[in-house]
C-alpha cells in the first residue's frame, strides 16, 4: 500500500482541476482512499489524512467520517497528531455531534500535560466550542489554570473561564476568588483577557457588579489606564503610536459597565476619560477606535455635562471625517443619543443632512434616522426640503421608511395647512408607490380636517393623477378626494392657486380610466367605485352617467365592486330618497390617538388590570384574548372571535372601504383593539351621550328578571331603553348573597352573539356581604341594532369559604320590551 | 445595556475575489448547512460592494467588518454594538501576524498552509475574544510548537498512544 499522498501534494493537484466536476472527482478519489486508510486503523498516517479531510471539508465536501479520527489524534502521544486532532475537533466536532463529549477526557488530561504548548491546544480547543457539559466537567481544571504564574497559560484560562460562564452561567460564582490578582499582572495578555472576564461577570450579574465597584475595581483600572497613556514606546503593543489599543479599549468598556447609573464610580474615571477624550491621536484609525469607546462610555455613564458635550463634538468631528468608517460610526453613536442630548446634536444638524448624498447604503440610513429625530418646529421647513429631495433620489429600499418619516414629522410640525398638503402631496407624486397602506386612511383624515384646502387639495391631486394613475396609495387618496370634493373641483373657484377648469365627464373619466386599468389594485377600483356614486349628489349634469356606470359593475368578477355597485344600484332605484343623506359630505374626524377609539370592549370594566391578568392571555394582547375567551363561552357558529388588531392601525372611521353606506361605521367587520377599559371615556358608538346614563325611564314597563340564582348568588337584572337611540339597553345587574359567608373577588363577565356588543361598566365593588345585608352592582350597556332576540352568557368567579367558585350560565328569559 | 454575547466575533471568514472559501473561522455552534448558506450569503453581499463604501455592513443582528488584502476578503462578525473600528485593527493585526510568519504573506500560503493560519489564528483569538496584543508572542508561540512537531523519525518511532 503506497503512502498516502501529501496535504500540500493534493492541494496543487486539486487546483489543477479546470472544472467543478473534476475537482469532485478527484476529491471522491481521495476521500475513498483516505477512508480505507482509517479502516486499516494506520497510526503513522492518520495525521496527514485528517489534515488531508480538513482541506477537502473547507472546499464544502463532507467530512463526518473523520470525526472519530480527531479523537484518536488528539489522544495521540505525538504533537503533531494533537495539533492537527485539536483542529479537526474544532472544525468538525462541535457540540451538535453525538461524539463531542468523547473529546473530555483527552481534554483534561491534556490541561495537565507538561507541555505548554498541549496545554494550549486543550484551552483554546473547550475555549472555542466546549459544550455546556464538558465545560461543567472542566471548569475545575480551568480554574486551576486561571491561578498559575505561567502567562502564556494564565491568559487563555481566562478565555476559556468567559466561555464556561457563557455556557453555564451558574458556574460564574467559582471563579471569583482567582480574579483577586488577575489585574496586578504585568503580561499584556494576561490582562487584557482578564478585564474581558471582569466584564463578562459584572454584565451578568447584579451581584458582581457591586462585588467590583466594591473592591476599588474603577481605581485598579484607571491606574492600568493612565499607565498606558502615558509609558514610553513598546514596540510589542504599539499600533501607530497608541500603547496597547486593545486594551485601552476594554478597560473603556468595563469602565463603562462599572460606571453605568453609579455616581461614585462615574466621578473616580471622569478624568482619565476626559484625558483619553482629548490626548488621544485621530489621525489613523487606532486612535479613533479608541476615541468612539471613550464617547461610548461617557455618554453611558453618569458623566457630567461638560464631558458629555466633549464627547458629542467629538462625534462630530468624526462626522466631517473623510474616512467613511468614521463618518459611519459618528451617525451611528448619534442616533443613540440623539434623544438624552438633542441640542447638542442639533448643533451638527448640516453635516449630518449632507451625509444623506453619501454613497454608502449604510451611511445613508443612518443619516436619514438621524434626521428625522432631528426635525423640530424650527427646522422643519428646512429639513423638509432635503429629505424631499432624498425621497427623490435614494434606493428603493428607503422610500418606504422615509415617506412614512416625513408623513409623521409633517404632522407633529406642519408651519402651515397648506405645507402640510403640498407635502403630502409631494411625498404621493415622488415616492406614491412606496408609500405604506396605513398612510392612506391617515392622509385622508388629514385631508379632511383640513376644511378650508379642500378644494386647493382636490385640485391638486387631480392633476398629479391626471397623466399617471398608477401609483395606488396616490390614486387611493385622489379617488377618495374627487369623489368627496369633486363638487369644488368643477366649480372652479380655488383660493391657493390658479383654478383649473374642468368639467364633470372629465372627472369621471379619469375614475372610469382608473376602474378598467389593469394597473390598479383591487382596493384602488373600489375607492373609484365609490367616489364615482358619491358624485352623483355633487354633480348636476352627469347622474346617469353615473348610474350607467354602476349599474354596469353590478356584474362585476370583482366580488368586491359587485357587491358595492349592487349596493349603489339598489340605492338609485329603491332607496333614492336616502342617498343624499348618506352620501354627504364626510364630518370632521376624531384624531385617533395610537390607542385606538374605546370601542365596545368586552370585559368586565374592571380599571385595574389584576383581573386581566388573571387570564392567561393564548394571545400576546391581553384585551382581545379575553373577548375570545368570552366569546368562547357562547360556542355555536354565529359567534366570531373579536381578533385583536395592532392598536396603531388605522382610524376606524376613515378610510373608503370603511364607508359603509348600509350601516353604521362601527358596525363593519374591520375589528378593532381593546385597550386596557377606561370608563371616562365613552365608547365611539355611543358617542354624543353623555357618560351619565341619562335615560328616560320609558324604562317603566320592562319587568325585572333573574338571571341567575344558585349556591345563594343571586342576580337581578333590570332594564332601561334609551330614548335617543332605540338600539341601546341598559342593563344594571344586582348581585346579592344569602349564604352566611361573605363572597369575595366577585367577577361578572358577559358575552353575547356576534350581532350584538356590550360593554361592562365598572361593578361597584367585588365583595358581596352574606346575608342579603348588600349587592354589587354593575351596569351592562347592550347594542342590539338587529333587534334581534337578546341573549346572553354569563361566567361568574368568586371565593367563597376558602375555595374557589366559577359557573357559568345562559341568559335566556329576556323580556321582549327589552329587546324589541 | 447589552444584551449577552454569544462572543464578541461570531465568525471570521477569508476568500479569495472569486468567492473561495480559504479560511472560516466559527465562535457559534450552527449545522453545516446553515454555515454554508452564510458563507454563500455574505461573500456575495460583500464581492457586491462598492469600492468608495465603509467597511460595515448591516447583516441580520450582526455588523459584518471587512477589509480586503491583496486578492483576499477578511470578514469578521461583530455584535451590532460592538466597536467596529476596533476590529479593523483586530483584523489588521491577524494581518501581520500572518505576514511575521510567513514573510510577506499571499493568499497562495492561506491556501497551500492553511492549517497554520489556523494555528496563528487560535493563537490570536479564543473563543471570539483576543487572547493576546503582543505583535510578537503569538507568532512565537507558534514558532515554538513547530519546533515541537517531531521530525519523521521522531514521528515514526514514538508510540502513538
Amino acid at each position: 500500500m503506497p503512502a498516502p499522498i501529501r496535504l500540500r501534494e493534493l492541494i496543487r493537484t486539486i487546483r489543477t482541476a479546470r472544472t467543478q466536476a473534476e475537482e469532485r472527482e478527484m476529491i471522491q478519489k481521495e476521500c475513498a482512499a483516505i477512508r480505507s486508510s482509517f479502516r486499516e486503523e494506520d497510526n503513522t498516517y492518520r495525521c496527514r489524512n485528517v489534515a488531508k479531510l480538513l482541506y477537502m471539508h473547507m472546499l464544502g465536501y463532507p467530512a463526518h467520517f473523520g470525526q472519530l479520527e480527531c479523537l484518536k489524534l488528539i489522544a495521540s502521544q505525538k504533537f503533531t497528531d494533537k495539533r492537527i486532532g485539536y483542529l479537526g475537533a474544532m472544525l468538525l466536532l462541535d457540540e451538535r455531534q453525538d461524539v463531542h463529549l468523547l473529546m473530555t477526557n483527552c481534554i483534561k488530561n491534556d490541561l495537565n500535560h507538561s507541555t505548554q504548548y498541549v496545554q494550549g491546544l486543550a484551552l483554546c480547543t473547550l475555549g472555542c466550542m466546549g459544550s455546556s457539559e464538558m465545560c461543567r466537567d472542566l471548569a475545575g481544571e480551568v480554574e486551576k489554570l486561571l491561578k498559575t504564574s505561567n502567562s502564556y497559560l494564565r491568559k487563555k484560562a481566562a478565555l476559556c473561564a468567559v466561555h464556561v460562564i457563557r455556557k453555564v452561567p451558574e458556574l460564574m460564582e467559582m471563579f471569583l476568588p482567582a480574579t483577586k490578582n488577575l489585574l496586578n499582572e504585568k503580561n499584556h495578555g494576561v490582562l487584557h483577557t482578564s478585564v474581558v472576564l471582569l466584564t463578562e461577570m459584572c454584565e451578568r450579574s447584579p451581584d458582581m457588579l457591586a462585588h467590583f465597584r466594591k473592591v476599588s475595581l474603577v481605581p485598579q483600572l484607571v491606574r492600568i489606564l493612565k499607565n498606558l497613556i502615558m509609558s514610553g514606546y513598546s514596540p510589542e503593543h504599539d499600533v501607530s503610536g497608541i500603547s496597547d489599543p486593545f486594551l485601552q479599549v476594554r478597560i473603556l468598556r468595563l469602565l463603562r459597565i462599572l460606571g453605568r447609573n453609579d455616581d461614585d464610580s462615574s466621578e473616580a474615571m471622569n478624568d482619565i476619560l476626559a484625558q483619553v477624550a482629548t490626548n488621544t491621536e485621530t489621525s489613523k484609525n487606532v486612535g479613533n477606535a479608541i476615541l468612539y469607546e471613550t464617547v461610548l462610555t461617557i455618554m453611558d455613564i453618569k458623566s457630567e455635562s461638560g464631558l458629555r458635550v466633549l464627547a458629542i463634538n467629538i462625534l462630530g468631528r468624526f462626522l466631517l471625517n473623510n474616512d467613511k468608517n468614521i463618518r459611519y460610526v459618528a451617525l451611528t453613536s448619534l442616533l443613540k443619543t440623539v434623544q438624552t442630548d438633542h441640542n447638542a446634536v442639533q448643533r451638527h444638524r448640516s453635516t449630518i443632512v449632507d451625509c444623506l448624498k453619501d454613497l454608502d447604503v449604510s451611511i445613508k440610513r443612518r443619516a436619514m434616522e438621524l434626521s428625522f429625530a432631528l426635525v423640530n418646529g424650527n427646522n422643519v421647513r428646512g429639513m423638509m426640503k432635503e429629505l424631499l429631495y432624498f425621497l427623490d433620489s435614494c434606493e428603493p429600499e428607503f422610500k418606504a421608511d422615509c415617506a412614512s418619516g416625513i408623513f409623521l414629522a409633517a404632522e407633529k410640525y406642519a408651519p402651515s395647512k397648506r405645507w402640510h398638503i403640498d407635502t403630502i402631496m409631494r411625498v404621493l407624486t415622488t415616492a406614491g408607490s412606496y408609500v405604506r397602506d396605513d398612510a392612506v386612511p391617515n392622509l385622508i383624515q388629514l385631508i379632511t380636517n383640513s376644511v378650508e384646502m379642500h378644494a386647493y387639495t382636490v385640485q391638486r391631486l387631480y392633476k398629479a393623477i391626471l397623466g399617471d394613475y398608477s401609483q395606488q396609495p396616490l390614486v387611493q387618496v385622489a379617488s377618495w378626494c374627487i369623489g368627496e370634493y369633486g363638487d369644488l373641483l368643477v366649480s372652479g373657484q380655488c383660493e391657493e392657486e390658479e383654478p383649473i377648469q374642468v368639467t364633470e365627464d372629465e372627472v369621471l373619466d379619469i375614475l372610469e380610466s382608473i376602474l378598467i386599468s389593469n394597473m390598479s389594485a383591487s382596493v384602488t377600483r373600489g375607492y373609484a367605485l365609490t367616489a364615482i356614486m358619491k358624485l352623483s349628489t355633487r354633480f348636476t349634469c352627469t347622474v346617469n352617467r353615473i348610474k350607467k356606470v354602476v349599474s354596469i359593475y353590478g356584474s362585476s368578477i370583482d366580488v368586491e365592486l359587485q357587491q358595492r355597485a349592487v349596493e349603489y344600484n339598489a340605492l338609485f332605484k329603491k332607496y333614492d330618497h336616502m342617498r343624499p343623506a348618506l352620501l354627504e359630505r364626510m364630518p370632521v374626524m376624531e384624531k385617533v390617538t395610537t390607542n385606538g377609539p374605546t370601542e365596545i370592549v368586552q370585559t368586565n370594566g374592571e380599571t385595574e388590570p389584576a383581573v386581566l391578568e388573571t387570564k392567561p392571555p393564548p394571545s400576546g394582547l391581553q384585551p382581545g384574548s379575553q373577548a375570545n375567551d368570552l366569546l368562547d363561552l357562547l360556542g355555536g357558529s354565529d359567534i366570531t372571535p373579536v381578533i385583536p388588531t395592532v392598536p396603531t392601525s388605522k382610524p376606524a372611521s376613515a378610510g373608503g372601504e370603511l364607508l359603509d353606506l348600509l350601516g353604521d361605521l362601527n358596525l363593519t367587520g374591520s375589528p378593532v383593539p381593546a385597550p386596557a377599559p377606561q370608563i371616562s371615556q365613552p365608547p365611539f358608538l355611543l358617542d354624543g351621550l353623555p357618560s351619565q346614563p341619562l335615560f328616560n325611564d320609558i324604562a317603566a314597563g320592562i319587568p325585572s328578571i333573574t338571571a341567575y340564582n344558585k349556591n345563594g348568588l343571586k342576580i337581578d337584572f333590570t332594564f332601561e331603553r334609551s330614548n335617543t337611540n332605540p338600539s341601546v339597553t341598559v342593563i344594571t345587574i344586582q348581585a346579592s348573597n344569602s349564604t352566611e359567608l361573605d363572597m369575595t373577588d366577585f367577577v361578572f363577565q358577559a358575552a353575547v352573539p356576534k350581532t350584538f356588543q356590550l360593554q361592562l361598566l365598572s361593578p361597584s365593588s367585588s365583595v358581596i356581604p352574606a346575608f342579603n345585608s348588600g349587592t354589587i352592582t354593575q351596569v351592562i350597556k347592550v347594542l342590539n341594532p338587529q333587534k334581534q332576540q337578546l341573549r346572553m352568557r354569563i361566567k361568574l368567579t368568586y371565593n367563597h369559604k376558602g375555595s374557589a367558585m366559577q359557573d357559568l350560565a345562559e341568559v335566556n328569559n329576556f323580556p321582549p320590551q327589552s329587546w324589541q | 445595556g447589552r444584551r449577552f454575547l454569544i462572543s464578541e466575533i461570531h465568525f471570521i471568514l477569508l476568500f479569495s475575489r472569486q468567492g473561495k472559501l480559504r479560511l472560516q473561522k466559527w465562535y457559534t455552534t450552527l449545522p453545516d448547512k446553515e454555515k454554508k448558506k452564510i458563507v454563500r450569503e455574505i461573500v456575495q453581499i460583500i464581492l457586491a460592494r462598492h469600492q468608495k463604501t465603509s467597511s460595515f455592513v448591516d447583516w441580520k443582528d450582526l455588523k459584518l467588518v471587512y477589509k480586503r488584502y491583496a486578492s483576499l476578503y477578511f470578514c469578521c462578525a461583530i455584535e451590532d454594538q460592538d466597536n467596529e473600528l476596533l476590529t479593523l485593527e483586530v483584523v489588521h493585526r491577524y494581518v501581520e501576524l500572518l505576514d511575521r510568519y510567513f514573510g510577506n504573506v499571499c493568499e497562495l500560503d492561506i491556501i497551500f498552509n492553511f492549517e497554520k493560519a489556523y494555528f496563528i489564528l487560535d493563537e490570536f483569538i479564543i473563543g471570539g475574544e483576543v487572547q493576546d496584543t503582543s505583535k510578537r508572542s503569538a507568532v512565537k508561540a507558534i514558532e515554538d510548537s513547530d519546533m515541537l512537531q517531531e521530525t519523521v523519525e521522531e514521528y515514526m518511532n514514538k508510540p502513538a498512544f
